[in-house]
């Protein structure tokens, strides 16, 4: 069975974060906010976990780093140990500074490319998808607060219309 | 209002007494003539023999007379030029430890002073609940600067034997000590030119810090922005002097130490080191004013932007600390590498360790958000900064000054104790003098309503 949701439509972010304190201290459940460009503090407001995504990111660099390191010692320093221009291939260690340039350029690329790739596949992005927009006007200058039926479906839309919505509508989730 | 805690006065006090005893010690123990040193060298060769490894095989040629391995082939003559030569070294020892001092501390107020300009120039919001804090930083240039003139003065009166180039026999072509390629760089390198380059620069900046500190005040009391705008302006030009300024007092006071070197980028480098040492030194006194109660409107968000920088600007040290040593190391040209060689054979824990403190621990530490808005995390990776820019500046001073004798020792310390309880005392003392917050600037409320 598909549930109900009520959305709420705002046109000013300052009214859609007074709303969202109100509904969350009401306690109903918001489902999803959208909005057309980032609102500071909807996340806080909306009680939303901290991202995790830069502790991801410091962990891809630690392995950017690694490859380097391991690629630049098996290449340059155990497969083929040649004499270029005097430099010392006898250790990772005494050739270490000509390739810090590149262990540090692959450190910021898997850090950067991997975080972006972890940041498509958390939030579902890729060519092709289809939006999930409930209303197109989200995009340019509206608000949209999802909040689930549960109890008087009554009560919980007139309760959101005190929040000061310009639009409310309800309809089936699926 | 700001009031001078007798525990931290007599704290800074009891600082300088130790720091000045300990100095006197120094002066007192360091060799006299060639005689003591000869002993010296007896007593210790028995613990050196051994170990000389390959890396005295890179050495120069005067290094290998030092050499205390081939002692036995060397004629007497050697010996005695290599004991006078360790004398010399051993002399030196007490003079650059309280140069090294001396000038880290000055550069620190310098390094706050101009960050304060940034702050003005850059019409920063977050900072001005801080700037009254810097300004009681800043009180610290005009004594630091003319202690370091009076340093200076004194090395120019051959009181000491930091600046090679200053000692004049070294233009002469009948002299054995004439020195070829001093003379090319005589036209910079000479005493009159080398102290009044040193008085511009002193005056320059302690007169940006005089009137800026002066319409800081003013301001507090004026009723339109008229002092607000000049005080932009004067910011503005004082940082145009100060990179210049700075650029040359690096050659001038640090380069010219090793004469016989150079580097294009060793300024920025120098000023790397001293501007996170600065704003480390301003997040570790905000830290201790807000514990004191003193400081209501900063919040941890202002915390966090100064350990940003912190973090920011070690990079940035780290970034030219290595540019510099990876060119050089790379190209690897004799009269440019021997500066590296010498700090990588005889300072290797100092010139090593001083990475793992000014880069490796900060970017561990600083690197999360969460932490740097803890106050005690902020001033453990304070005081670890603030240490290895101190051997920052010990790696670029003593090799030339001292060579491989070197430690860090009584001298070293208690010049360090020396200048921090001076400079305690100094800017505490400015900070009781005005209120703690900067009321007539436009940006304030924008500061104490500041979150990140």
């Amino acid at each position: 069975m598909s549930s109900k949701v009520v959305q709420a439509l705002y046109n000013d972010d300052d009214v859609l974060m007074h709303a969202v304190k109100e509904v969350r201290a009401a306690d109903h459940h918001i489902e999803e906010v959208f909005t057309p460009f980032p609102v500071h503090g909807l996340d806080k407001a909306m009680g939303l976990p901290h991202t995790r995504i830069a502790i991801a990111a410091f962990c891809y660099g630690l392995v950017g780093l690694a490859f380097a390191t391991w690629m630049m010692n098996y290449m340059m320093i155990q497969n083929w140990p040649q004499d270029i221009g005097g430099k010392p291939s006898m250790s990772f260690w005494y050739n270490m500074p000509s390739f810090v340039p590149i262990m540090f350029e692959l450190t910021v690329f898997c850090a950067a490319h991997l975080m972006v790739i972890t940041f498509y596949m958390r939030s579902k992005l890729w060519p092709f998808k289809e939006a999930e927009n409930p209303d197109p006007r989200t995009t340019d200058d509206m608000f949209l607060m999802e909040v689930s039926v549960k109890g008087n479906e009554e009560e919980l839309t007139a309760f959101l219309q005190n929040t000061g919505a310009v639009e409310i509508k309800v309809t089936e989730k699926h | 209002m700001y009031k001078f805690s007798s525990k931290l006065k007599t704290f800074s006090i009891a600082l300088m007494v130790i720091g000045i005893l300990g100095v006197g010690y120094g002066f007192f123990s360091a060799p006299k003539t060639v005689e003591d040193v000869k002993e010296m060298l007896h007593d210790s060769h028995d613990s050196h023999h051994g170990g000389e490894s390959k890396a005295h095989l890179e050495k120069e040629a005067l290094a290998k007379i030092e050499n205390h391995g081939h002692e036995a082939d060397a004629s007497h003559g050697d010996t005695d030029a290599h004991a006078e030569h360790a004398l010399h070294q051993l002399q030196n020892r007490p003079w650059s430890a309280l140069y090294v001092s001396v000038l880290f501390f000055a550069l620190i107020s310098l390094g706050v002073l101009v960050f304060y300009a940034l702050q003005h120039v850059s019409q920063a919001g977050w900072s001005i609940v801080l700037l009254r804090v810097m300004e009681g930083i800043t009180a610290y240039l005009p004594v630091g600067t003319v202690l370091l003139f009076v340093f200076l003065v004194l090395s120019s009166m051959h009181a000491n034997h930091l600046f090679a180039w200053m000692d004049s026999s070294a233009l002469d072509p009948n002299n054995p000590n004439y020195d070829k390629l001093l003379v090319s760089k005589s036209g910079y390198l000479n005493i009159p030119f080398f102290l009044a380059r040193a008085v511009v620069y002193i005056i320059g900046w302690n007169l940006y810090r005089h009137l800026s500190r002066k319409r800081s005040i003013a301001m507090d009391s004026a009723s339109n922005l008229d002092i607000y705008k000049r005080n932009f302006k004067r910011s503005a030009g004082f940082l145009v002097f100060f990179l210049v300024s700075e650029s040359m007092m690096s050659w001038d006071w640090i380069m010219s130490i090793d004469h016989h070197w150079f580097s294009t980028l060793f300024a920025w480098y120098v000023f790397a080191s001293f501007l996170v040492s600065a704003v480390t030194t301003i997040a570790l006194v905000t830290v201790y004013l807000k514990s004191k109660g003193y400081l209501e409107n900063v919040n941890d968000s202002h915390i966090h932007d100064l350990a940003k920088f912190m973090f920011g600007f070690s990079v940035f040290w780290t970034y030219l600390w290595f540019s510099q040593f990876l060119l050089i190391w790379y190209s690897d040209i004799p009269e440019e590498v021997t500066y590296y060689v010498t700090r990588f054979n005889e300072y290797k824990l100092p010139f090593l360790g001083m990475v793992g403190m000014n880069f490796v621990f900060p970017i561990l530490l600083l690197i999360n958000s969460d932490y740097k808005r803890i106050p005690w995390l902020v001033v453990m990776g304070g005081i670890v900064i603030l240490a290895g820019h101190y051997v920052d500046f010990f790696v670029m001073i003593m090799p030339g000054t001292v060579g491989e004798n070197w430690s860090i020792g009584i001298p070293e310390i208690s010049a360090v104790l020396l200048m921090l309880g001076l400079f305690i005392y100094v800017a505490f003392t400015a900070l009781t003098k005005a209120p703690l917050l900067a009321k007539g600037n436009p940006f304030l409320k924008e500061s104490e309503q500041f979150h990140y």
